[in-house]
């Protein structure tokens, strides 16, 4: 699992992998040939790249189809927003913790100085 | 209080940069969150869960000081120190400090935290962590799966197999 984990972060490292997994993202499935061609790179790294993010499961290409266009599979990157959201969810509950403890630190100082913080107390 | 106004935490990390922002609201004014970020009697009430020991070994809250704690869940032996410097702290308003782990002790993270007063003697920080790569980044977003690890992997080798 932490493999196929570490797969994933490593595919999307590469500032030129993000970038085409950006272009399938904004575009739709593509040839190898199409997607090459706004880089200065020969068609055999193009190809390297997308064999790197192919091992990570982030695309996949048809077997039988004479184009063999690439495509996104964006289940993965559903999985990116679980990371996040679970991220999130643990800082939220860390910041939970400190909501109680700042309600518990404003009580206590409202009874050790009632009469800065009540109205209406005898002074 | 059962009518809290506090809005959830939210989390932004932009794709192509190797940066978390979280911002949430306190029903507390700057002054009392602040303190609870460098009061080491504060901060290890809220920092963990329950079940994690938190023992403060250094903390020296101000400016060019140190930190270093160690936190611990003694019935599974899980023990994992965290440290870093105290870059600047401005008192009641932002902290800029270095977090390391012993999990990934080449990493570094560089944290700024601000405390802004918001109306109705409330607050809203907002911290920005920056690393040095972007796989560091996801890295350490993935690290949120530390808990209830087990199902995740489990859904998660599921949807990859797939």
């Amino acid at each position: 699992m932490a493999d196929q984990l570490s797969r994933v972060f490593q595919a999307l490292a590469d500032p030129t992998r993000r970038d085409l997994v950006a272009r399938l993202a904004a575009d739709g499935d593509a040839t190898v040939g199409a997607l090459a061609a706004p880089y200065d790179v020969s068609l055999q790294a193009v190809s390297k790249h997308l064999k790197v993010l192919e091992e990570a499961g982030l695309v996949s290409r048809s077997r039988d189809a004479q184009r063999r266009p690439v495509h996104l599979e964006a289940e993965v990157f559903d999985l990116m927003t679980k990371w996040i959201e679970r991220y999130r969810q643990q800082a939220e509950e860390r910041y939970r913790r400190l909501d109680r403890l700042l309600l518990a630190e404003s009580a206590a100082q409202q009874s050790e100085h009632p009469d800065t913080h009540t109205e209406g107390a005898a002074s | 209080m059962t009518t809290s106004t506090t809005p959830e935490t939210s989390i932004e990390a932009v794709p192509d940069l190797p940066v978390i922002t979280i911002t949430r609201e306190f029903d507390a004014p700057p002054a009392a969150v602040f303190r609870a970020h460098v009061d080491p009697d504060l901060f290890v009430q809220w920092v963990g869960p329950d079940s994690i020991d938190t023992a403060i070994e250094v903390w020296d809250a101000r400016t060019g000081g140190a930190w270093r704690y160690t936190a611990s869940r003694a019935a599974e032996g899980f023990s994992m120190g965290f440290w870093g410097s105290f870059h600047e702290i401005r008192t009641d308003e932002r902290i800029v400090q270095t977090f390391s782990f012993e999990g990934a002790p080449d990493g570094v993270s560089l944290e700024t935290m601000t405390f802004e007063a918001l109306e109705g003697g409330r607050c809203r920080i907002v911290g920005t962590s920056v690393v040095e790569t972007i796989e560091i980044r996801d890295q350490m977003l993935a690290s949120g799966m530390e808990t209830g690890v087990l199902e995740g992997y489990a859904k998660l080798d599921a949807l990859l197999a797939g």
